[in-house]
Order: C-alpha cells, then sequence, then structure tokens
C-alpha cells in the first residue's frame, strides 16, 4: 500500500491544462460545459455503440479516460445504458448485422439526443463502403449531428467533435 | 510433428514463410489431419476459395502448425454437392472456421456435428454465398431479425442471462448467452458476427497497393501484425526479399504494438477487478507510448507504416535515442507497478484461480498466442520460427502453466520487459540502407504468418498476374481462443466473467472479418 502511495505522489497530476495542438479547448471546453450544465442541468453522458469499427476507434476513445484528457473531468462520462444517455457515439461502417440493434438503441435513447460519428468509417463507410454486409456511414441508418474523420481520429479530435456536437445543439 | 514425418511431400512455399505445401484428395485430407491431431500439432486456419473461374471448382484449405513450419493442406472439391471431410471432431476449432466457411462459399464439412450459420444472421439470404465468385459483393437485401438456437440448459434454478450484442462498456459486439444457477455460470455460448464486413469480398479485385489498407484493419489492435503478414504473402508473391533495414523496422513496430496492447490490457485487467489505480498509471502508460509513435511514426496505432515491399517511416540517430530512452523509462515503472500488482492482496484474491484453462484442456481445444503461452502451449513464431530479423534476436518465450487470469497477467508483464529488450536491441543494431524495394506484379499464392500481441496472424493471398487481389483470407488468433472462453468461465461466478474475459482480450473484429 505504501508503495501505491508513493506511486501516485510520484505521479502526481498529469492531467493537461491546455492540450496540444489546439490550446484553446481547454477554455473551449469549460465554456461549453458551463453550456451544457444550461442544456442539460446535469454533466454529459455517452452511450458508445461499436456498430462494426476495426477497434480502432474503441481505443481511441478509450483513451479519452486516461489521465492526460481527464474526460469525466470535463463532466463526461460513459453509461451502460442507452437509456441513460443524452449522446451515442457510434463507430464503424454500420455492419448490416448491426443495424437492428443499432436502431434500437438509438430509440431507446430519450430526446434530445445527440449522435455523433466517429471515424472515417463512420463518416463515410471508409474502407470497408457500403456491400451485403455494410450499411455504410452511420447517416443512412440513423440522424448524425457531427462526424468526425480519422483513421481512428486522434482522443483531442473526438473530444472536440462530441463538444461541437453539444455546441451546435446550443 | 514435422512435415517431412509425413509420407506426403509438401512443396515447399514461397518466400519468408517456413512451410509447405500440398494437393491432395479426400483420403489424405482426413489421414493427415488424423497424424496431425495425434501428434498434437495444432489447426493454424481453415478457409476455402473458390477457383472455377479457373476451371477448378472450390478448394479448402487446412493449415496446420507443424515444428518446421506451416503445412498447408489443399483439397479441390469435385463435381457433384460442395463438400469435404469434416475436421471438428479432431480440431474443436475447425467447427466454426468451417461454419463460416459455408457462409461464406456454400462449401460443407461433411459430418460435422453443428451446422447452425456462424457467419452469417439476418443480413443475407441462405442460398446467397458471397464469396463465390458470381455474388456481388455490393447487392443489398433486407435485414431479418435472426433466431438462433442456442443450446438450453435445463434444471432446478437455472435461469438464462443474455448479454449483447451491445455491451455495456466500449468494447466490440458480440453476444454472450450465460446459463447459470445463482451467480454460478453453468455455461456459456458466444455468438459472434456482428461485426462481419465482407472484408474477404472487398479484397476481390482490389489493386495489391491499396490491399494493405484493408488487411492492417481487420483488426485494429494489430494492425501492424496483419500488415506485415500481408506484406510478407504479397513478397513471397512477387518473389523479393524486403531490404535488411526494412525488415528491423517491422520488427521495431511490432513489438511497440506488442508493448502498446499489453499496456493497455494490464490496466483494463487492474479496473476490473476494482483497482483503479492500476488504470490510471497504465493508461498513463500507453498515451506517452502512442504519443511517440505519432511524433516518429506519424501514427498513434501505427497504420499503414508497413507497405509490401518494405516501410514506409525511417528513423534516424535522434529518434532511436528517444526510442531507447522511451524503453528504460516504460521499463523503470512497469516494474515498479508490477511488484505493485503482486503485493496487492486484493488484485491477486480476484487474478489467482480465477478462468483456469488447464495445460491438457489448451491442448485439446488449439487454445494459442498469450493465452496458450499461460497454459503451458509453448510457442511462440518468433522464437520457435523467427524469420528475419527475430533469428538475429534470440526472442525469449515467455511461458506459464498455471492458466488462469494471474498467468495471462503474468505472461503480458513477461512479454512487457522481453518487447523492451527487443526494441533496445534493434535499435543498437539496426542495419543501414534502403526501406524499400520495388513489389512486380506476378500471379501466384503466397502466405504470411507474425506472432502479433494476442497470438499468431495468419494472411493466405492469392493474386493474378496484374498484381490484383483475388482472395485473401485473414486468420485471426482468436478463432481458436474464443471457444475455449466457454470452458474458462464454467465454475466461475457471473461478475468473474469481464475480468476473465478482459484477461484473453480477443478481437470481434478479427473474428467476424
Amino acid at each position: 500500500m505504501l508503495q501505491l502511495v508513493r506511486q501516485i505522489l510520484r505521479v502526481g497530476i498529469v492531467t493537461e491544462a491546455a492540450p496540444d495542438p489546439d490550446a484553446s479547448l481547454r477554455s473551449e471546453g469549460e465554456r461549453i460545459h458551463a453550456g451544457l450544465l444550461r442544456l442539460l442541468g446535469r454533466a454529459l453522458a455517452i452511450r458508445q455503440v461499436d456498430a462494426g469499427s476495426c477497434n480502432g476507434c474503441e481505443l481511441e476513445i478509450h483513451a479519452l479516460a486516461n489521465p492526460y484528457y481527464n474526460l469525466e473531468g470535463c463532466g463526461i462520462r460513459f453509461v451502460a445504458s442507452p437509456r441513460h444517455a443524452d449522446l451515442l457515439l457510434v463507430t464503424g461502417p454500420v455492419a448490416a448485422h448491426m443495424k437492428i440493434s443499432l436502431e434500437r438503441a438509438w430509440e431507446a435513447t430519450p430526446d434530445p439526443k445527440l449522435v455523433v460519428a466517429v471515424g472515417d468509417c463512420g463518416c463515410t463507410g471508409g474502407i470497408f463502403g457500403e456491400s451485403y454486409a455494410s450499411c455504410g456511414r452511420v447517416a443512412n441508418v440513423i440522424p448524425v449531428d457531427v462526424a468526425i474523420a480519422g483513421c481512428p481520429p486522434p482522443p483531442l479530435s473526438i473530444l472536440r467533435g462530441i463538444l461541437s456536437a453539444v455546441a451546435a445543439r446550443r | 510433428m514435422r512435415m517431412s514425418d509425413t509420407p506426403i511431400e509438401f512443396e515447399p512455399l514461397p518466400g519468408a514463410v517456413a512451410g509447405g505445401l500440398c494437393t491432395v484428395g479426400e483420403d489424405w485430407w482426413s489421414r493427415l489431419a488424423e497424424a496431425f491431431a495425434d501428434a498434437g500439432t495444432p489447426l493454424a486456419s481453415l478457409w476455402g476459395s473458390d477457383r472455377r473461374d479457373l476451371g477448378k471448382g472450390f478448394v479448402v484449405h487446412a493449415a496446420y502448425a507443424a515444428d518446421d513450419g506451416l503445412a498447408c493442406v489443399r483439397l479441390p472439391i469435385g463435381a457433384g454437392p460442395p463438400e469435404y471431410p469434416c475436421l471438428a471432431a479432431r480440431f474443436p476449432a475447425a467447427g466454426r472456421m468451417q461454419r463460416a466457411a459455408f457462409d461464406l462459399l456454400g462449401i460443407r464439412a461433411r459430418g460435422a456435428v453443428d451446422a447452425r450459420p456462424w457467419l452469417r444472421h439476418g443480413a443475407w439470404p441462405a442460398d446467397f454465398f458471397p464469396l463465390r465468385r458470381e455474388a456481388d459483393g455490393a447487392r443489398r437485401f433486407d435485414i431479418e431479425q435472426e433466431r438462433y438456437a442456442f443450446v438450453a440448459v435445463a434444471g432446478d434454478g437455472v435461469h438464462e442471462i443474455p448479454v449483447g450484442p451491445i455491451h455495456a462498456g466500449i468494447i466490440e459486439p458480440g453476444h454472450f448467452r450465460f446459463s447459470i444457477v445463482g451467480e454460478k455460470v453453468l455455461r456459456l455460448e458466444e455468438r459472434l458476427g456482428y461485426v462481419h464486413k465482407g472484408i474477404d469480398k472487398r479484397f476481390e479485385g482490389m489493386p495489391l497497393a491499396d490491399a494493405h489498407r484493408l488487411a492492417g484493419r481487420v483488426s485494429g489492435d494489430s494492425t501492424v501484425a496483419y500488415a506485415w503478414a500481408h506484406a510478407m504473402a504479397a513478397e513471397a508473391i512477387a518473389g523479393i526479399t524486403v531490404p535488411p533495414r526494412a525488415a528491423w523496422l517491422r520488427a521495431l513496430l511490432l513489438e511497440r504494438e506488442r508493448i502498446a496492447n499489453h499496456l493497455g490490457d494490464l490496466g483494463a485487467l487492474g479496473n476490473d477487478a476494482a483497482l483503479a489505480f492500476g488504470l490510471a498509471q497504465f493508461s498513463r502508460l500507453r498515451e506517452d507510448w502512442l504519443r511517440l509513435n505519432a511524433g516518429l511514426f506519424g501514427h498513434r496505432l501505427l497504420m499503414d507504416r508497413i507497405v509490401p515491399g518494405g516501410v514506409a517511416i525511417d528513423v534516424d540517430a535522434v529518434a532511436l535515442a528517444q526510442l531507447r530512452a522511451q524503453c528504460e523509462g516504460i521499463g523503470t515503472e512497469v516494474r515498479r507497478l508490477r511488484a505493485i500488482y503482486d503485493e496487492h492482496a486484493g488484485l491477486q484474491d480476484r487474478f489467482q484461480t480465477t478462468g483456469i484453462v488447464t495445460p491438457q484442456l489448451a491442448a485439446t481445444l488449439g487454445l494459442g498466442g498469450l493465452a496458450g503461452r499461460a497454459s503451458g502451449q509453448a510457442r511462440d513464431l518468433r522464437s520457435d520460427l523467427p524469420v528475419a530479423p527475430y533469428d538475429q534476436l534470440a526472442v525469449r518465450r515467455a511461458g506459464d502453466v498455471r492458466g488462469d487470469v494471474a498467468a495471462r497477467v503474468a505472461l503480458r508483464f513477461d512479454e512487457t520487459f522481453e518487447s523492451l529488450r527487443l526494441i533496445g536491441e534493434i535499435a543498437a543494431q539496426l542495419p543501414a540502407g534502403a526501406t524499400r524495394g520495388a513489389l512486380p506484379a506476378r500471379e501466384g499464392f503466397g502466405i504470411g504468418r507474425i506472432e502479433g500481441w494476442r497470438g499468431e496472424v495468419l494472411v493466405a493471398l492469392e493474386c493474378d498476374d496484374a498484381g490484383t487481389v483475388r482472395r485473401c483470407h485473414c486468420h485471426d488468433p482468436s478463432w481458436q481462443n474464443w471457444p475455449v472462453i466457454e470452458h474458462a468461465v464454467i465454475g466461475n461466478i457471473v461478475p468473474d466473467f469481464p475480468l476473465i474475459n478482459k484477461s484473453f482480450n480477443l478481437s470481434y473484429s478479427g473474428q467476424d472479418r
């Protein structure tokens, strides 16, 4: 236990006040968070849905929770049920086998809801395109508010996209 | 068992991969399977191809991980019903691969006990076989809600917990059907295939110059392993050897991918056992690691850095110094964290004796890769059949026989330290020279096989003389390991399932393709 406490003290707080490459992001984030509280009266709850990704986008969404990005510090958290969510964060081309599940998750999310599509596949279908097994981009299946390009988009791009979706709704 | 122990003549596979190819009839298809099974040689992969447009009918391949290389057995399927003898009785891992081969190509394993669809749910009709040459891959069908015949468990107080396809976390989709009594798992049945994206069909007709990008997206966490295996297959067909510097840089990328995944898993495993401290610490180290990837190689996950013919990156002396310094720093931190993990009673209580796969069960079911090594399956391509530059690196294979979550955690620590050492060696010995050679377009068949962080990634590639892909089969080690989780959870409590599952950390996308 002593080692554990020592390690915590040794590392200190690594959360970045103004992460690169956009130095204004944190203040922008705080401004949007204040607006988000006005809009929703609480923090932002996200339900992530992998609708067919290669798992690359998930790795970068996971990274948002690390101490550098400290997503929860922005009042944003991931929830287990779409019924608890304000925003669906959807990755992948929508695999045909995931179409019904994605539609159900969207229907289960209470209004007013936001949808953010993550990654080149979510934006356009990406390298997988449309086929017997793929419905292509997320917007082909459910309405999308913001789409974040990149393969995969780095964590900051995803964070910026989430904040843009909230800001646009406001 | 070695290929040379069989009475069959294997023609050497082209390129860097050790192995051979033979074409047999049904009799030897079954007899070779018996021989390899008797000797405990695992099945590496099974897949079918449509060669009717070449006047050759369907073919099915079984590849075995023989001691002297990959033994690739090809069975042409004659006229009449497209069938071949089932291998699942001797190789349980073949069951799902055979079901997938039927869903995609319409070739049936004769005598198979389980003939339920595997990759096909309700998205395309039962008489549409996407991998047949005449099938139009762009065709769209009405998607129907499927009914899948899960095996039911009956008895006093037994009930089912259905989980997924969408999971309660940031995880890939799949369905788990638990039959439980109280908190105890009596049976788990997996239903996968939800993220089937039609990758095999997508490869058809793709120029080789683009195909490596698709191969690198079969499973995003193993993009380096897939890109290398794909490049190895393409280079085998082209008849070229990559420049030495390119081979060494590939190993650098592969070991960096291994460490990135191990750091992520070690944090997640601590977190799944309620030690949030572990996640905070390891996710910080992983982020440092990925940021140096972005800085030196231009991509955090290293996608598209390996290309057929070589690599698309290079490093200078400054970069090598940075790489070495980071290995030293991360090594110190991981050693410190290992001591904390090892001495944390609460964590060890959750890890030890949870989700056990005994070495005997592992051998029977063909458990491979990292999970296999944690259950006494001493196989690692980097040390057993090393390709350049591993033939000069003397990789020390990690191993354990406990087969529980604790063993799979220990393997990740051990392999992290070994990979840190390898990166140091690579940085010290990196040869000078070109990083990429030309790739002439040639017709042919080639195989690539790479020990990714999860296990063996295999790519079997067929090209035409214009340099386009005829068929590309990408095999993820998760095929062998997913069925083993069904056994690993028996008798454990439901709340330990996420921990057990994470300790394997298998790919859904790689399995579903």
